[in-house]
C-alpha cells in the first residue's frame, strides 16, 4: 500500500470539524458555550490587571501626589482669584444699582445740579445723627447745601473740610423741617429725635390726615428745596384741646444703611435769621 | 517726649475706627467709645506722666470728627482722666477693677456732659429715653471693651516705658 495514496483522515475530520464550528459560530449557536467558557477568563483577567493598575498606582504615587498637590494649590489660588472676583463684582453691582436709582433721581429733577459722595463714617457721639461724606469744598460743595439719596431727603451740609463733609441727617434731634403733606397739603414741622425717629408737628387741627400721606419739603424757611419726598405718614394723634395735631412717619430713606448720597449744588439756602426780630430791636 | 508723640498716630488711627466702624455698630442708639477707653487705660498705667497730654490730644481728635462743640468732650476726658489718676493711687492694686469702674464713671460723665451742652443748646432730650436707649447700651458696649483695651494699652505703655532694673 502506497502511503502517499493514503487519505489524510484526520486532517479531513479536523477541517470538517473547524468549518463545522465556524458554521456554528456564525449562526450564534456557539454563544452560550463561548460565554460560558470566556467568562471565568475575563474575571480572572479582570483581577489580574486591577491588581497590576494598583500596583502601578503604588509605585507611581509619589511623583503624582506632588504633582497633584502643585495642581491643588494652582487651582486653591485660581478659586481665591475667582472668589475675590465675584466679592468686587457684586460690590460693583450694587453701587451700580445705587448709582443708577440715583441717576433715575437726578432725571426726575433735572433743575439740580449734583455731586455724588459717598459715606465714610458717622459721628462718634451718639447724641447725634451726623455722617461724614468724601466731598469737600474742593468738589464745590459748601454749608446748607441739601443731601438727598434716590429715595428722598437725607439732610444738609453743616461743616466742609477741603476733601470732606459733615451732613446733619434730618433723623437729629436739633433738626427741623417745614414739610408738607400730599394730598392734603397740609404745612407741617418735621422734627428729629434721640431715637432716630422723625416725627410732624404743629399740623393745624382743621385739616384731616389719613396714614398713608405723603410727606415732602415745602420749601418755607429755605433751607431745603420744595418737594423732595421724606416719608409717609403712619399714624396721627389729634385731641380736641390742642391747638395742633401731630403725627409719626416713616422715612422713605433708611438713615442705618447709607452708601452713597447726593449734594444738591446748585441750591442756595436762604438765611432769614436777619428778618427774624430779636428783643429790644427798633 | 515721645509717648505724647505716639498719641497723635494712636488717637487719629481710633478717630478712623470709631468713626468710621465702631458708630456703624450700634447697640439700639448706643455706642462704645474706644477713646474714652484707651484714655482711662493710659491712665491707670504706674509708669505712664503723660495722661493729661492723651486726653487732650483724644478729645482734639474727636472734637474735630465730632458735630459737637470741642469742649464738651474735652470736659468729658478729662473729668474721667482726673477721676483715673486719683483712683490710680487708691487702688492700684487692682487696676482691671479700677479699669471697669472707670469705663462706668466715665461713661456716665462723658454722656451726662453732653447730654446737659445740647439741652442748654436747645436740643430737646428726654432723660429717661437718653438714658434707656443711649447711655445703658453704650455703658454695656464700653464695659464689654474694657478688658481687650486694658491689656492692649498695657502692653503698649510697657513697650513705651520699659522697666529700668537695678542691677
Amino acid at each position: 500500500m502506497n502511503p502517499k495514496s493514503r487519505i489524510p483522515w484526520p486532517t479531513i475530520t479536523l477541517s470538517l470539524i473547524a468549518v463545522g464550528l465556524v458554521i456554528l459560530a456564525l449562526g450564534g449557536y456557539l454563544t452560550p458555550l463561548s460565554r460560558l467558557t470566556l467568562s471565568p477568563v475575563i474575571a480572572v483577567q479582570t483581577w489580574v490587571s486591577e491588581r497590576f493598575q494598583a500596583v502601578q498606582f503604588y509605585l507611581s504615587a509619589p511623583r503624582d501626589v506632588a504633582q497633584l498637590t502643585r495642581e491643588n494649590e494652582a487651582l486653591n489660588a485660581e478659586v481665591a482669584h475667582l472668589q475675590t472676583q465675584i466679592i468686587e463684582l457684586q460690590q460693583q453691582l450694587g453701587e451700580f444699582r445705587i448709582l443708577s436709582a440715583l441717576l433715575d433721581f437726578a432725571r426726575a429733577y433735572p433743575e439740580y445740579q449734583y455731586v455724588g459722595a459717598s459715606v465714610i463714617g458717622r459721628d462718634p457721639s451718639p447724641f447725634v445723627k451726623y455722617i461724614h461724606i468724601n466731598r469737600g469744598s474742593d468738589d464745590g460743595l459748601r454749608r446748607g447745601m441739601p443731601v438727598v439719596t434716590q429715595q428722598g431727603l437725607v439732610g444738609r451740609i453743616s461743616q466742609v473740610t477741603a476733601s470732606a463733609a459733615l451732613v446733619q441727617l434730618i433723623t437729629d434731634p436739633s433738626v427741623t423741617v417745614n414739610v408738607r403733606l400730599e394730598p392734603t397739603r397740609a404745612e407741617a414741622i418735621l422734627s428729629g429725635s434721640i431715637t432716630g425717629d422723625i416725627g410732624l408737628d404743629l399740623i393745624p387741627q382743621a385739616v384731616t390726615i389719613e396714614p398713608g400721606e405723603l410727606v415732602l419739603t415745602s420749601g418755607l424757611g429755605g433751607n431745603y428745596p420744595p418737594n423732595i419726598l421724606i416719608g409717609q405718614v403712619t399714624g396721627v394723634r389729634s385731641q380736641d384741646y390742642d391747638l395742633f395735631q401731630s403725627a409719626s412717619m416713616q422715612p422713605v430713606v433708611d438713615f442705618s444703611n447709607l452708601e452713597i448720597v447726593l449734594v444738591i449744588t446748585n441750591f442756595q439756602p436762604v438765611d432769614l435769621s436777619p428778618l427774624i426780630p430779636t428783643p429790644g430791636a427798633p | 517726649m515721645i509717648p505724647v508723640l505716639a498719641a497723635f498716630p494712636v488717637f487719629a488711627l481710633l478717630a478712623i475706627f470709631q468713626t468710621a466702624i465702631v458708630s456703624r455698630i450700634p447697640l439700639l442708639q448706643g455706642s462704645a467709645d474706644l477713646v474714652l477707653l484707651v484714655i482711662i487705660a493710659w491712665s491707670l498705667q504706674e509708669r505712664v506722666r503723660t495722661a493729661w497730654h492723651w486726653a487732650l490730644i483724644g478729645s482734639a481728635f474727636i472734637g474735630l470728627a465730632s458735630a459737637l462743640n470741642f469742649y464738651i468732650p474735652l470736659i468729658g476726658y478729662l473729668a474721667t482722666t482726673a477721676l483715673a489718676l486719683l483712683l490710680r493711687r487708691r487702688i492700684w492694686q487692682t487696676p482691671l477693677l479700677a479699669m471697669f469702674a472707670l469705663t462706668l464713671l466715665g461713661t456716665l460723665i462723658s454722656h451726662i456732659t453732653t447730654a446737659l451742652s445740647l439741652s442748654l443748646a436747645g436740643t430737646p432730650l428726654p432723660w429717661l429715653e437718653t438714658l434707656e436707649i443711649i447711655t445703658l447700651p453704650s455703658l454695656f458696649l464700653n464695659i464689654l471693651l474694657a478688658a481687650p483695651v486694658y491689656a492692649i494699652v498695657r502692653d503698649f505703655a510697657g513697650w513705651l516705658h520699659p522697666e529700668i532694673i537695678q542691677i
